[in-house]
């Protein structure tokens, strides 16, 4: 198909635990993300769910390359990126950013707003002197920022505006992909709403293909057209939202949906929640069969045993379940 | 238990309102004026400064110009803290002295930085096998003796100043090194540099642009407090005769020259002994500031 | 204070447990006075759970520590007002006597579980010591105790998990410990701040079933803090809004959802998506900046971002006021 922009494909990152100094013995691994597979396709959004540490923040980072996943392919535009050497890959940045989770930590804090907004053109164009501040008063007004805060440092913004810097900064070579790596849970009820508007204004006006990752089911339905959840490195539903939310398949995603509080006591008191026993098990000591089964409401005795593959049961609803 | 989560939510809050006016350099410089000893130490250190700068200026004499006939006089109007045993103005030869203790420390300090930091800085941004081997050579540094280290040079490249401010430097890299490596080690965990890297900017430019100018500070403080050793090792040297060669003003061999008439010229060897501790002084006090100033951590 | 269980359960359910008054704690700055909680006002009732809710800053986590006087002084400082638990004032009694409040009568659990907990102690150490300070026991039946507490809050495997230490403990486990500490001496009241934010979805479910079984159970009030309206909308009969150190809204929680009267609680319920309607093509965000508390305009401090602003706001600042029953509003605007 010719519409993908970027294709996961097996892809896998394990964290080796050693022990030792010099001569380093392997004695476990982490298993991140499990022979991963999956596509976006351009001017879409896929949301990535799931809860922390199942392994989506990494998977977000093997996309970028920012980690080098141990093994499988990503293919942007066709282009495998795993093969690639640093300074290709370097340059390569130019069609894919990243937007950061947390405002405060991702910004150089000894830098000026002007001077974080325009490294990226520094970095990669020969832009300089008055036509690259022309240019980051120009983005700083497409994120919402007034132009004269560019000599301002990030200490002086509030949560909301760093986010707007941090966006202005992916925004400022006009890539063609955006990981958003829970861009909003950092910041205030009242201030997510107007990130989530901005994002969306701006995939239409520039063309962009998001990756979105966040842990709340709302904002992720709000923004995808497509949502694919994970739990414990695999992901284990993947389908266009509406199919998703109306008929979940996985028993986690309709455990995942049906713990999310509803702002409305009317509406929660008659409710039927599932709540699931237990907690995640250890990435290192992962359960054989389906790694859900210890707490999945619904198992059977081949959930112990088989680990259930990816299957697509209806068009574009993937679910690994055996039950599904 | 508890307290630590108030102190959280003070932080939060305060962090949300404060110092919204100013940027970096402004708001440290702000918190230091709110400490009168890091005030007292920044007076001092800036008075050392323009004595050193400003010598042929400031000195009412020429340090050099002996006259016999007047050796060990008292402090008097013309000469306000006395002549030395060859008749020389002692404040004169301490305004000169001071030009000698800066250059040592600012050289010192240069050796130790200039070599120090970007070892650390590299050893903890690649990490791993890099990392191991100059950590273990910078471990083995660490446990050789300094002094011992610059009286070897000296007994190797002979006695001189340039010996000693090169021994008392090369003894300073290791710790320069540490220092570089652990506050790198805590910026290389941050998102920004991870940032960085998503935008594509090289290593040169990740280490340049980003981690060293976010691990300055402890090192800003430790070079302050290593201008006091400096002058304080040169000094001792200076007083053992291991340093400068006998006319030039230092303030080690001011106070070993007075040293023998102490009981009859008490101004001779009291006055650069002086200098040398309200410098030393100085220099701690202003390094303590700093380090409270530059790290909102530990404020009160 | 010996106090077992069941004793202490009077079924006055209308009884005024809590009432703060006018409370005010200010920190002062360098840059200048923060004023975290001003002129705020609320009752509880016995056995009620009452949701305090608001952003980051808006002194809903500070309002809650005044209680119990842990605001750490300097910066901070409680200026004034009142707070009557059981006949006495918090603000004004001894410290000898607010600290056999503390932990006992009124009891705490906080958003970070694994900080809140000493990492060298054993969690059994850690329970057994609030029971030998507040309930007479000795160290054997301390122990005894223990076990049937964290079980009590679901941690399977009690008796052999009194042994360890808190690192051993997931994230959820941790609050569970923390419940159950703060649950030991059978509180009247339970402070509850943001106790799921740090933790997930599924395990968020689990925690407020834990604490909302248990304290109905044993008829403890909970001050709910959390800034998740979901949160609120599922486990609080009464509801407090707070912006910028003030009470905006107050009032039974099914009345706010259903007919907001404050913009601020308004814009905040319309601009979460939700998951039970149909999606939105476009949220409605609430413009502006969180309020910088220092600068705060004269008037009402919520004017700034406020779609229903008139001249008055930017005068005088409005007074809560009431407009249904039990519903309380802080506006000049009349919202339907």
């Amino acid at each position: 198909m010719n519409d993908i922009l970027i294709e996961a494909k097996n892809l896998s990152m394990f964290f080796p635990i050693t022990k030792g100094i010099i001569r380093q013995r392997r004695i476990a691994e982490i298993k991140a993300v499990d022979d991963v597979s999956f596509f976006v396709r351009k001017g879409e959004t896929l949301g990535l769910v799931g809860e922390s540490g199942c392994g989506k923040t990494t998977l977000g980072r093997c996309l970028m390359q920012l980690i080098r996943p141990s093994s499988g392919e990503v293919y942007l535009e066709g282009e495998n990126l795993c093969n690639m050497e640093a300074e290709q890959l370097r340059l390569i940045r130019q069609k894919m950013q990243i937007i950061f989770q947390d405002p405060f930590d991702s910004l150089d804090p000894r830098m000026t707003a002007g001077e974080i907004v325009a490294e990226p053109l520094r970095v990669h164009t020969k832009i300089r002197g008055n036509e690259l501040k022309e240019k980051v008063a120009g983005l700083l007004r497409v994120v919402g920022l007034d132009s004269s805060m560019a000599s301002r440092y990030p200490h002086q913004f509030s949560g909301g505006q760093r986010q707007r810097l941090g966006i202005a900064r992916a925004l400022s070579i006009r890539p063609k992909f955006i990981v958003c790596d829970e861009p909003i849970s950092a910041l205030d009820v009242s201030i997510q709403a107007q990130i989530i508007n901005l994002l969306e204004d701006l995939q239409s006006e520039f063309d962009l293909t998001y990756l979105f990752i966040a842990h709340d089911l709302s904002v992720v339905r709000h923004l995808s057209h497509r949502v694919a959840v994970m739990y414990l490195g695999k992901i284990v539903e993947i389908a266009n939202r509406d199919a998703l939310y109306r008929v979940a398949k996985h028993p986690y995603t309709v455990a995942l949906l049906s713990a999310v509080p509803i702002p409305d006591p009317v509406v929660e008191a008659t409710r039927e929640r599932i709540i699931l026993k237990g907690e995640p098990p250890s990435p290192i000591a992962l359960p054989p069969g389906c790694n859900f089964h210890p707490r999945c409401p619904i198992g059977i005795e081949a959930c112990r045993e088989e680990i259930p593959s990816l299957r697509e049961i209806e068009r574009g609803h993937w679910v690994a379940c055996h039950l599904a | 238990m508890t307290q630590a989560q108030n102190t959280n939510h003070t932080e939060k809050l305060v962090k949300n309102s404060e110092f919204k006016e100013r940027g970096p350099i402004g708001e440290v410089f702000r918190r230091l004026s709110k400490r009168v000893t890091a005030m007292m130490g920044l007076v001092i250190v800036v008075l050392f400064f323009i004595s050193a700068l400003l010598a042929p200026h400031l000195a009412p004499h020429d340090p050099y110009e002996h006259s016999l006939a007047h050796k060990l006089a008292t402090p008097s109007w013309d000469y306000p803290l006395g002549r030395d045993e060859l008749g020389r103005c002692i404040l004169s030869r301490i305004i000169y002295g001071a030009r000698i203790s800066l250059l040592i420390g600012l050289i010192v300090i240069s050796i130790g930085i200039f070599i120090g930091v970007p070892i650390g800085v590299v050893s903890a941004y690649y990490g791993g096998k890099v990392d191991f081997i100059v950590q273990r050579f910078v471990d083995t540094m660490l446990a050789f003796p300094g002094i011992l280290l610059a009286l070897l040079l000296i007994a190797i490249l002979g006695v001189g100043l340039h010996n000693v401010m090169i021994a008392v430097g090369i003894s300073t890299i290791p710790i320069y090194a540490r220092l570089a490596r652990s506050s790198v080690l805590a910026m290389k965990a941050r998102q920004f540099v991870e940032a960085a890297r998503s935008i594509g900017a090289s290593n040169l430019r990740i280490i340049l642009q980003h981690l060293i100018p976010n691990s300055l500070s402890p090192i800003i403080v430790q070079s302050t407090l290593h201008m006091a050793t400096a002058i304080l090792w040169a000094a001792g040297l200076g007083f053992l005769g291991l340093g400068v060669s006998p006319p030039t003003a230092e303030w080690g061999a001011m106070l070993n020259g007075g040293r023998l008439y102490i009981r009859v010229a008490y101004h001779v060897a009291t006055f650069p002994g002086l200098m040398i501790f309200i410098t030393v002084l100085g220099f701690n006090l202003l390094g303590d500031g700093l380090r409270d100033a530059l790290d909102p951590r530990l404020k009160t | 204070m010996n106090c077992p269980y069941g004793v202490r359960r009077e079924s006055q359910k209308n009884m005024s447990l809590l009432q703060v008054r006018d409370l005010k704690t200010y920190f002062y700055t360098d840059a200048g006075v923060i004023k975290a909680v001003d002129r705020v006002s609320y009752d509880l009732k016995e056995g009620e759970t009452l949701g305090l809710v608001g952003e980051s800053g808006c002194g809903k986590s500070v309002g809650a520590l005044s209680i119990l006087r842990l605001i750490p002084n300097p910066p901070g400082k409680i200026v004034g007002g009142e707070a009557i638990f059981e006949g006495k004032d918090l603000l004004r009694i001894s410290e000898d006597e607010i600290r056999q409040i503390r932990g006992n009568r009124i009891a705490m659990i906080f958003q970070e579980p694994m900080t809140s907990l000493n990492p060298v102690l054993t969690i059994g150490l850690q329970i057994a010591e609030a029971l030998e300070l507040h309930r007479g026991f000795d160290k054997k039946g301390a122990r005894g105790e223990v076990a049937r507490l964290l079980r009590m809050v679901g941690i399977p495997d009690a008796e052999r998990r009194i042994n360890d230490y808190p690192h051993q403990f997931s994230g959820g486990m941790c609050q569970r410990v923390m419940i159950a500490m703060g649950l030991s001496c059978n509180p009247k009241l339970l402070i509850a701040d943001e106790p799921t934010t740090a933790v997930d979805v599924t395990i968020q479910a689990q925690l407020l079933e834990v604490i909302k079984e248990l304290t109905s159970r044993l008829g403890t009030a909970v001050i709910l803090i959390t800034h998740n309206l979901g949160v609120v909308a599922r486990h609080v009969n009464r509801m407090a809004v707070m912006y910028a150190g003030r009470m905006v809204e107050v009032g039974p929680s099914v009345e706010v959802y259903a007919h907001p009267r404050h913009p601020y609680t308004i814009g905040l319920l319309a601009s979460v998506p939700r998951l039970d309607q149909p999606r939105k093509e476009r949220l409605v965000p609430i413009d502006g900046q969180p309020p910088d508390l220092i600068h705060l305009p004269p008037g009402c401090p919520f004017l700034p971002r406020c779609s229903r602003r008139m001249e008055r706001c930017s005068v005088e600042g409005p007074e809560l006021r009431e407009v249904g029953r039990d519903h309380m509003v802080s506006c000049w605007a009349d919202i339907d």
